[in-house]
C-alpha cells in the first residue's frame, strides 16, 4: 500500500512538532525516519498510525483519504520501542490477540488461529517460547514477538517506533539485518523511526532526515550520505570536519589552500563553510606540489582496519580537532607518532556559502 | 542442605526474621492466643451453646453478609473512583483525592453519628427514601451503608498505583490490533489490576468485619435483625461474661482467618498467572 502525506502540521502547545510535511511512500518500500529527538519523527509515525491527529493536512492510503479513519480500520501494524507486550498473556496469546478480538462474523476458527500464530512464531524463530510469559523473555526476543503480533492481523503497512532503541548494541545489529531480510521476503510497506544514522543507512531503501518538524532531505542512503542537501544533514550523518573559508569564482579558499569548486562559479568572494568527511582528507609528511594546511597529530586511534587521527590545525578559529581516517597501510607508510607535523588537503568537500555558524 | 535459609547479598536475614517473629508475637499472636486460652475455661458444650445460639448466629450472618456486600460494592465503585482519579484531569482533583482518605482519619463514632443523622426518617436522605418504603437507619441496610463508607479508601488506594503504572502504550497496542475499548479493558487492563483489586477487597472486607463504632449508631441494634457480632461481644463483656465473649470472638476470628486465607490464596494464584 502506498502512503501519501500532504501538508501535515501538528502543534503541541507552543511547540511545533510537524510543520507542513509532504511525503510519498511507495508500496513495498522500507523507509527510515531519521532525526534527533524532538525532530517530529515519532509524531509523524503516530499520525500515520492514527494514534495522533494532525492539526491540518491529510494522510492518504492508496490515494484514499485516511485522515479521519479510525485506528482499527487503517490496517496498520505498530511496533513500540518498549514492546508493549501484554504481561498477563502467554507469548502465544499475545500474537493471537489481534485475531481473537475480531467481530464474531469474521473471526477465524480456533484451528486456523493456532496455525497462523504458530507460523508467525516460526517466522520470528521463537516458536519454542509459545507458552512463556513476556517477562521471561530477553529484550530482543520480546521485540520479535511484538513484530509477530503486529503481523498477525495482516496489516497493509508496518510502522516501527525506534524498534531497537531499548536493546544493546549486539542485539541491535542482529535484529537490524533480520528485519531487512524479513522485509525482503514480505514486501510490506514499512516505516521505521530511528535516531541512529547507522541503522537508518544500513536497513532502509530510503531515508527521510527530519529536524525541528521539517523534512531536511529525502533520498537513498547513498544520496543522503554522499550528497547531503544542507549543513544539518551533513552534520547529522556521520563524522564531518568544518572549515571556514571563502569562495570566489569557482575556487574555494581554506587558509592558503585553494580547491576547485566549479558549482560555485558565480560566487564573488563569499564567506563559506566547507564540510569534509574524515576519509576525504589526504595526509602527508611534506607539501607535494600545491599548498596544504599544516597541522600536528594530537591523538592516534589505530584499532581496526581504519586508523583515526585527530589533528590540531594552527590557525583554526574554533579550536576543534580535525578528524582524519586513513588506511592501515597508509598509516604504516607515514610512520606517524603523536606530535608529528603533517600537511593535509581535502580531497573532496562540500561548500555552503553564507552558512556561517 | 536447607532450602529455608537462602544466601543473600543483604545481611541480617536471621536478625530480621527473628525481629519479625518477635514483633508479630507481641502485637498479634500473644493477644490472640489469650482469647483462645480464656475460651478454654468453657466446656465444649458450653462453648457450642454460646457460639451457636440463634441470636449469635443471626449476628454472624449480618456481620459477614453486610461486610461482604460492602466490600463488593467498594470493589466496584472504588475501582471506578480510582479510574477517574488516574485517567482524567478535572478541577478540584486534588481535593477529591484527599477526600478519599477521610474515612481513614475520621473517628468511626463521628461517621456513625453523621450517617445516622442523614439516613434517619427525618434526615436529609432518609426523608427522601421513607416515602419509597426504604428504611436505611436502624436496619441491616444501615449496617451495610456504614461498612461501605469505612471500606472505600482501601480499594481506591490499592488499585490507584497499579492503574497509574499501566502504560498507555498497552492500550494503543491493543487498539492497533483491532480491539474495542471494552475488549481492551476486559482483556488487558482488568487482568492487570485484578490482584490489586482483590487486595483492596480483602482489606475492606477485613476492616468491615471488625468495625464497631460507626455501625452501632446507625444499626439500631435490634436482636436477630440489626445486631452485629462485635456488639454482642461488648454486651457480654458488660455482663462480665468474659468466657462467653471470647467464645464468640474465637468463632469470628476463625471464620475471618479462613476467609482471608482463601482471598490470599486467590491473590497468589492470580498474581502467578499474571506475573
Amino acid at each position: 500500500m502506498s502512503i501519501e502525506i500532504r501538508h501535515l502540521s501538528k502543534q503541541f502547545g507552543t511547540f511545533a512538532a510537524l510543520r507542513d510535511i509532504n511525503l510519498k511512500i511507495h508500496s513495498g518500500e522500507l523507509l527510515a525516519l531519521l532525526g534527533p529527538s524532538g525532530s517530529g519523527k515519532t509524531t509523524l509515525l503516530r499520525v500515520i498510525a492514527g494514534l495522533e491527529t494532525a492539526d491540518s493536512g491529510q494522510v492518504l492510503f492508496n490515494n484514499e483519504d485516511a485522515t479521519s479513519q479510525h485506528i482499527r480500520d487503517r490496517q496498520v501494524g505498530f511496533v513500540f520501542q518498549h514492546y508493549a507486550l501484554f504481561r498477563n498473556m502467554t507469548i502465544f496469546e499475545n500474537v493471537a490477540f489481534g485475531l481473537r478480538v475480531r467481530p464474531r462474523q469474521n473471526r477465524l476458527k480456533d484451528q486456523e488461529i493456532h496455525e497462523r500464530v504458530t507460523n508467525l512464531l516460526k517466522l520470528v524463530q521463537l516458536d519454542w517460547l509459545a507458552n512463556r510469559y513476556p517477562h521471561q523473555l530477553s529484550g530482543g526476543q520480546r521485540q520479535r514477538i511484538a513484530l509477530a503480533r503486529a503481523l498477525a492481523v495482516e496489516p497493509k503497512v508496518l510502522l516501527l517506533d525506534e524498534p531497537f532503541g531499548a536493546l544493546d548494541a549486539k542485539v541491535r545489529k542482529e535484529l537490524r539485518t533480520w528485519l531487512r531480510r524479513l522485509h525482503d521476503d514480505m514486501h510490506i510497506t514499512s516505516i521505521f523511526v530511528t535516531h541512529d544514522q547507522e541503522e537508518a543507512l544500513e536497513v532502509s531503501d530510503r531515508v527521510v532526515v527530519m529536524n525541528e518538524g521539517r523534512i531536511e532531505q529525502v533520498g537513498t542512503p547513498d544520496e543522503v550520505y554522499e550528497r547531503p542537501a544542507n549543513p544539518f544533514v551533513y552534520e547529522f550523518l556521520g563524522h564531518v570536519n568544518l572549515f571556514h573559508g571563502r569562495v570566489h569564482q569557482g575556487r574555494a579558499w581554506i587558509g592558503d589552500v585553494a580547491i576547485d569548486a566549479p558549482e560555485h562559479a558565480e560566487a564573488e568572494n563569499l564567506a563559506a563553510v566547507a564540510y569534509v568527511r574524515p576519509h576525504d582528507i589526504e595526509v602527508d609528511r611534506a607539501i607535494n606540489g600545491e599548498s596544504a594546511l599544516s597541522a600536528h597529530v594530537v591523538h592516534i586511534l589505530s584499532v581496526g582496519p581504519v586508523v583515526r587521527l585527530e589533528l590540531a590545525h594552527q590557525d583554526n578559529q574554533n579550536k576543534s580537532l580535525i578528524q582524519v581516517e586513513i588506511s592501515k597501510e597508509r598509516f604504516r607508510d607515514l610512520q606517524l607518532v603523536k606530535g608529528d607535523q603533517v600537511f593535509i588537503k581535502p580531497r573532496r568537500l562540500d561548500l555552503f556559502p553564507h552558512q556561517l555558524h | 542442605m536447607s532450602t529455608f535459609k537462602q544466601h543473600s547479598v543483604l545481611p541480617g536475614f536471621n536478625l530480621a526474621l527473628g525481629f519479625t517473629i518477635l514483633y508479630l508475637s507481641l502485637i498479634v499472636l500473644i493477644p490472640l492466643s489469650a482469647v483462645f486460652i480464656r475460651t478454654a475455661e468453657l466446656t465444649w458444650s458450653e462453648f457450642w451453646a454460646t457460639a451457636t445460639s440463634p441470636r449469635v448466629l443471626a449476628s454472624y450472618r449480618l456481620t459477614f453478609g453486610a461486610s461482604f456486600a460492602a466490600a463488593l460494592t467498594n470493589a466496584v465503585f472504588g475501582l471506578l473512583v480510582a479510574w477517574v482519579l488516574v485517567r482524567y484531569h478535572f478541577p478540584g482533583k486534588r481535593i477529591v483525592d484527599a477526600l478519599i482518605d477521610l474515612p481513614f482519619a475520621l473517628p468511626t463514632a463521628v461517621a456513625g453519628i453523621a450517617l445516622t443523622a442523614l439516613y434517619a426518617g427525618n434526615g436529609w436522605i432518609g426523608q427522601l427514601l421513607e416515602p419509597l418504603g426504604i428504611k436505611v437507619a436502624f436496619t441491616p441496610i444501615g449496617v451495610y451503608v456504614a461498612l461501605t463508607f469505612i471500606g472505600l479508601p482501601f480499594v481506591v488506594r490499592t488499585v490507584q498505583p497499579v492503574l497509574e503504572d499501566i502504560e498507555t502504550e498497552l492500550e494503543e497496542a491493543a487498539a492497533m490490533l483491532g480491539a474495542s475499548q471494552l475488549q481492551t479493558f476486559l482483556r488487558i487492563i482488568f487482568p492487570t489490576i485484578f490482584p490489586a483489586l482483590l487486595t483492596g477487597f480483602a482489606l475492606a472486607f477485613a476492616r468491615a468485619i471488625g468495625e464497631y463504632g460507626s455501625v452501632i449508631f446507625i444499626a439500631g441494634n435490634m436482636p436477630m435483625i440489626s445486631e452485629i457480632t462485635p456488639l454482642l461481644i461488648i454486651t457480654k463483656l458488660e455482663q462480665y461474661d468474659f468466657a462467653g465473649a471470647t467464645a464468640i470472638a474465637v468463632v469470628m476470628l476463625t471464620i475471618s482467618f479462613i476467609l482471608l486465607l482463601i482471598i490470599n490464596l486467590l491473590q497468589w494464584w492470580s498474581r502467578r498467572r499474571n506475573a
